[in-house]
């Protein structure tokens, strides 16, 4: 039933955020750490031991798969509710202040990535 | 009749939102293939423009929630909010490689650090080129431009003025936003088309919504390993920014 994979998918987010507002308040940071990542493994590790098991059907996945099609739609909704105006208001500063680590940032991905892949093919 | 169709806009919120939003998904996907041939994805169009609505949205409002601070379109605050938005982040993370994840740790790593301190420097510098010299202020700043949650949370515990709070949350958003609108076209140019580099930019850029979204419109198969390594750097923030990064700050600027 489409049920099964949706409230299996809740499970797995509400603990997640669970463990991740944890972490936060044993490490003394006003945040969730890491919250959504430990819900994707979760659902990654359960779902693939209850597969192999065949206590996850094709239908039960169903209503997972609606909700990971979902997420455009939603990350549109977040975008339009932005505070837009704010980040406006505050002017130059703001906006350099923003902008100039996002350019430098955009330029150390490559970087960093080729690192990791030089490591993997070296290790392999 | 007006009335009473803006009555039932506003009790369905939710329903209202999946209808702007799916009006304005559509429009962008057909914007894609007329203007640009599908060159720029029609989601990142539809991204753009749900900024736009949530300018005008705040324009009108006077509020903090964009559109969704219109009473007919506040569904779509329910629908883009944290709780659907995490619920469908981690949806996303089925039927993603448990190999590709492990492979790329280390780096990671390396690239939330980075992504940090890189971030937190260039606002430290900008708020310096501005006239600010105490520490408390510079790296309040700093922290915004980490992101515009790290900012707020860091001001507090430092006690930074609320001018120097709403800079710092601004300097945040305008990340966000530049981060949702420009990943889609460098997108080739620094090589973010498979797994391994969607994590990596994930730890470097770090934010969020400015991730997520900036993913959905590259390639919505890349999401959850961007989104995976993202998911720390907001909490990786809030524990720099006030400590190592604030004491750094404090002895080159003692103010």
């Amino acid at each position: 039933m489409i049920i099964y994979g949706v409230a299996l998918l809740a499970f797995c987010a509400l603990l997640g955020l669970v463990v991740g507002d944890t972490l936060g308040l044993l490490l003394g940071v006003k945040a969730n750490v890491g919250g959504v990542g430990f819900s994707m493994i979760l659902l990654l590790v359960l779902t693939d031991a209850l597969t192999k098991r065949g206590g996850f059907k094709p239908v039960s996945a169903s209503g997972v798969i609606f909700w990971s099609g979902m997420y455009i739609p939603i990350v549109v909704a977040m975008a339009a509710q932005q505070n837009v105006v704010g980040a406006l208001k505050g002017g130059p500063l703001a906006f350099l202040a923003g902008s100039i680590g996002v350019v430098f940032s955009f330029a150390l991905v490559p970087v960093i990535a080729r690192i990791g892949r030089g490591k993997r093919e070296g290790g392999s | 009749m007006m009335d009473l169709i803006h009555q039932a806009l506003i009790r369905n919120g939710l329903l209202t939102g999946f209808i702007v939003v799916g009006a304005l998904i559509g429009i962008s996907y057909v914007l894609s293939a007329r203007l640009t041939r599908g060159r720029l994805h029609g989601s990142a169009i539809a991204i753009f423009g749900g900024l736009l609505l949530a300018y005008v949205g705040g324009r009108f409002s006077g509020g903090k929630s964009g559109i969704a601070d219109l009473p007919a379109f506040a569904g779509i605050g329910l629908l883009g909010g944290a709780m659907l938005r995490d619920f469908s982040i981690v949806a996303t993370a089925y039927g993603a490689s448990f190999d590709d994840l492990k492979k790329s740790g280390l780096p990671v790593v390396l690239s939330l650090f980075a992504g940090v301190t890189v971030s937190f420097i260039c606002g430290v510098g900008v708020a310096f080129a501005f006239g600010y010299r105490d520490p408390v202020s510079l790296t309040t700043i700093g922290a915004g431009a980490v992101t515009y949650i790290v900012g707020p949370v860091t001001g507090a515990a430092l006690g930074a003025s609320s001018e120097v709070m709403a800079l710092s949350i601004a300097a945040g958003l305008v990340k966000a936003i530049l981060v949702m609108i420009v990943t889609p076209l460098i997108a080739k140019a620094i090589g973010l088309d498979n797994p391994h580099t969607a994590m990596i930019y994930g730890g470097t850029l770090g934010t969020n919504s400015g991730v997520s979204a900036g993913l959905a419109a590259t390639d919505p198969k890349l999401v959850p390993y961007g989104v995976m390594a993202a998911t720390f750097y907001t909490g990786l923030g809030c524990f720099l920014a006030p400590s190592v990064l604030f004491l750094a700050t404090r002895w080159l600027f003692p103010g």
